[in-house]
């Protein structure tokens, strides 16, 4: 049981390390923050987060040679 | 301490004792070796010298608040977990670049390279990415050109956009004629890479139309389609009916990659750009993993010498000396000025600790210094014939394939027609004579490494599997070029009309794209057309640029460090940056002056001018001749401005330090002022 348990840790462990490296919590990270910080002010929908990050992130050189 | 620093020395010194053994005794060596010793150099850099700078020359300061903690907005500004801004800021600094230059650096034998690779890395590529990302997230995360023009003044500023754009418009000229050379006249490569852009689209509209922003589940989805139209194209290879459809000259693909670097510049990036930068970094990711893999579980022999006879400047994929051409031909995987873009740009505003810098500044180089280890190990382990025989132009060795071998073979490097014929054939492919550009020989080098470790049968596929990897590789990293060229071209020209520099204003957009397609599109055309492959000028070209680039970044952290009256500890970014103003100042003198016309610029210009003239071409060659002598002439020109904007640079640094051992005013420090961390743990770490 405990060694099915510690399988079931790790693949979650692994299964966020994959999403915070690919970027696929970035829209859940940004509404913690929101909440956190600004509970008072609307927070972006998922899709206008998306397209927004994007923008920035290619307005600078983001890939090297 | 010292126990561990004997020990260390210890290490070097008997890795050094069996290379040197194996050397005298002309024994073939084998690929886990360089392997290992590479992996212990890093190691060793990594512990002791990349934790001295840490701690003595840069003075991290883990109880520093750093602008992702200040500034947190949860957006760009985000305190991350070190391994994932490892991860991000690895996935953005290793390009298609340490790929290519050991492939053509091979020609010189596997031991200039190699060594290059290693020691530049551990004292000059891995300590400017440390240092320069760490000097930005102590300017709120800057870029190189902000700080130059805040530490340095007006000039050094001036001189280092305008060296970026420069490198932006050779760089991604170059990676279009590699990829160019990669598709011309096969089917199978052509229909494959084409296919990636609709994929790549398909990923765009589901990551903004029906799940935005689900990364994860949309590259998936990617995955499964690129494979497809790998599978694809191989059925489309096999009927004689639709490769037709596919199978086209250098000239009418480079039209076709221009057109592309256009539409990805100018289309929004969610629909196009994207996409293809989330497939390209887990294909990237995998394969270099897979490799690594493959590598340790097959253990090839090398079969390169460790020196050729071409370390005197005769060899057939680019004229020149071992030194300085070595030196040029590879940056990326040693030392690469465009890290410092990267480096002082999204990363630092990432980082969560200071103390965080030594991995992923130091760490992630030196992982991309590996990977060109293990490029270098990919082009080495093919018969040195067959390498030759991929890699030199036709204007080189000869026309057909019975000329070519017949060169080839009289270097010693034994290689026969029916040799080539058998493994282009095994590879799915017509012919791989001068297929220059070093991806097709790392695609055949990769394909027999994959293949003896995965199955022989598959050899077509993996070699196309290969050369999808880099395509979509080098297509990203063009993309993403040109759009970056475009903003900057957009930000010049709006001193000029302000209009102009406004980046969502339409005709501004295609005004500013149009402008930096052509300036690049100019010299794929020209290298399409030129018989020698063109890669033998536009490679060093591409790598005096990226040195400049990295001359610039150490100039302005040399200046820091002495502003900052850190004078003996400059010496750690002054020793390499003394070495690449030498290294690149003689490559661009041996380009200008030199009279042999495989080196010389305006050598060679003058030598086609006077054989068109003498009527002793042939009439194709002819009908080129006149734009190829213009070009030569113009990229002599062009390397004269790269070695001025590097010499300018380092002059005004010089100025700055010498006034401000005079006792004389110069530029303030722009660092942020000190705030202590309040995130908890901070202390924890040393």
């Amino acid at each position: 049981m405990s060694v099915v348990r510690r399988l079931g840790t790790g693949a979650r462990a692994l299964w966020r390390l994959l999403r915070a490296l690919s970027g696929d919590d970035a829209y859940e990270r940004y509404r913690a923050h929101q909440h956190e910080r600004h509970p008072l002010e609307t927070p972006l929908s998922r899709r206008a987060f998306y397209e927004q990050s994007q923008r920035r992130k290619w307005h600078g050189v983001s890939r090297c040679c | 301490m010292k126990n561990r620093i004997f020990g260390a020395l210890l290490a070097i010194v008997g890795a050094f004792a069996i290379g040197g053994i194996a050397l005298q005794r002309q024994e073939p060596i084998n690929a886990l070796w360089i392997l290992t010793a590479a992996v212990c150099i890093y190691l060793l850099g990594y512990r002791f010298y990349a934790a001295w700078i840490a701690a003595r020359v840069l003075c991290v300061d883990a109880t520093r608040a750093t602008p992702a903690e200040r500034l947190n907005n949860g957006r760009d500004f985000v305190p991350t977990h070190r391994a994932i801004v490892f991860g991000h800021h690895f996935a953005a600094i290793a390009g298609p670049g340490p790929l290519v230059g050991p492939t053509l650096a091979a020609q010189f034998g596997y031991l200039p390279g190699t060594l290059w690779i290693l020691i530049g890395a551990v004292f000059g590529g891995c300590v400017q990415d440390m240092t320069i990302l760490l000097l930005s997230t102590r300017r709120d995360g800057r870029s190189l050109g902000q700080m130059a023009r805040d530490e340095l003044g007006p000039v050094g500023g001036f001189a280092a956009l305008i060296g970026t754009l420069l490198i932006m418009i050779i760089l991604s000229a170059v990676l279009g004629l590699v990829i160019v050379n990669v598709m011309k006249h096969s089917p199978w490569a052509t229909s494959t890479v084409l296919a990636t852009i609709p994929a790549a689209i398909i990923v765009g509209l589901y990551l903004r139309l029906w799940r935005p922003g689900r990364v994860l589940e949309a590259s998936l989805l990617g995955l499964v389609l690129i494979l497809l139209a790998l599978l694809g194209g191989g059925w489309i290879d096999h009927q004689p009916s639709l490769r037709v459809l596919f199978d086209y000259s250098a000239v009418a693909l480079a039209g076709f990659i221009i057109v592309y670097g256009f539409s990805a510049a100018t289309l929004p990036v969610w629909l196009l750009l994207a996409p293809r930068d989330y497939l390209s970094t887990f294909l990237k990711l995998g394969t270099v993993v897979l490799l690594a893999v493959a590598i340790v579980i097959t253990h090839p022999q090398i079969k390169m010498p460790p020196l050729t006879a071409f370390v005197d400047g005769s060899g057939p994929l680019f004229g020149g000396k071992v030194f300085p051409f070595v030196f040029i031909t590879i940056a990326c995987g040693a030392i690469s000025g465009f890290h410092a873009l990267i480096g002082s740009g999204t990363t630092p505003k990432l980082i969560t600790n200071e103390a965080d810098v030594r991995l992923i500044g130091y760490g992630s180089m030196a992982l991309e210094s590996f990977v060109a280890i293990m490029a270098m190990i990919a082009a080495t382990l093919l018969d040195p014939g067959v390498y030759f025989a991929i890699n030199a132009g036709a204007g080189v060795v000869g026309a057909t394939p019975e000329a070519a071998v017949h060169t080839i073979s009289g270097w010693g490097f034994p290689v026969t027609v029916e040799q080539m014929r058998a493994l282009a054939s095994s590879m799915g492919e017509q012919t791989l004579f001068a297929r220059t550009g070093g991806a097709p020989s790392l695609a055949v080098g990769m394909a027999s490494i994959f293949g003896s470790t995965f199955g022989k049968g598959l050899l077509a596929i993996w070699y196309h599997f290969a050369i999808m990897f880099e395509a979509v590789f080098l297509l990203s990293t063009l993309d993403a070029g040109t759009r970056v060229g475009r903003f900057m071209l957009q930000d010049l020209l709006g001193h000029l009309w302000a209009p102009l520099g406004r980046t969502s204003w339409y005709p501004s957009v295609l005004f500013a794209s149009a402008a930096m397609v052509a300036a690049w599109g100019y010299f794929l055309y020209i290298g399409v057309i030129d018989p020698n492959g063109g890669v033998n000028i536009l490679w060093p070209l591409f790598g005096i640029s990226n040195q400049m680039l990295a001359a610039i970044a150490l100039s302005v952290a040399t200046g820091i460090l002495i502003k900052g009256g850190r004078l003996r500890y400059a010496l750690v970014t002054l020793v390499p940056l003394a070495w690449l103003a030498i290294v690149t100042t003689t490559a661009a003198w041996q380009k200008i002056t030199s009279a042999d016309a495989r080196i010389g610029l305006f050598a060679a210009a003058n030598d086609l001018a006077g054989k068109l003239a003498s009527g002793a071409l042939s009439v194709e060659r002819a009908a080129v001749a006149p734009q190829l002598i213009f070009n030569q002439r113009l990229d002599a020109y062009l390397t004269m401005l790269l070695t001025a904007i590097l010499w300018f640079v380092i002059l005004d640094m010089a100025r700055v330090c010498v006034r401000r051992m005079r006792g004389l005013p110069v530029p303030r420090s722009s660092e942020a002022a000190y705030r202590a961390t309040r995130l908890a743990g901070a202390e924890a770490v040393r």
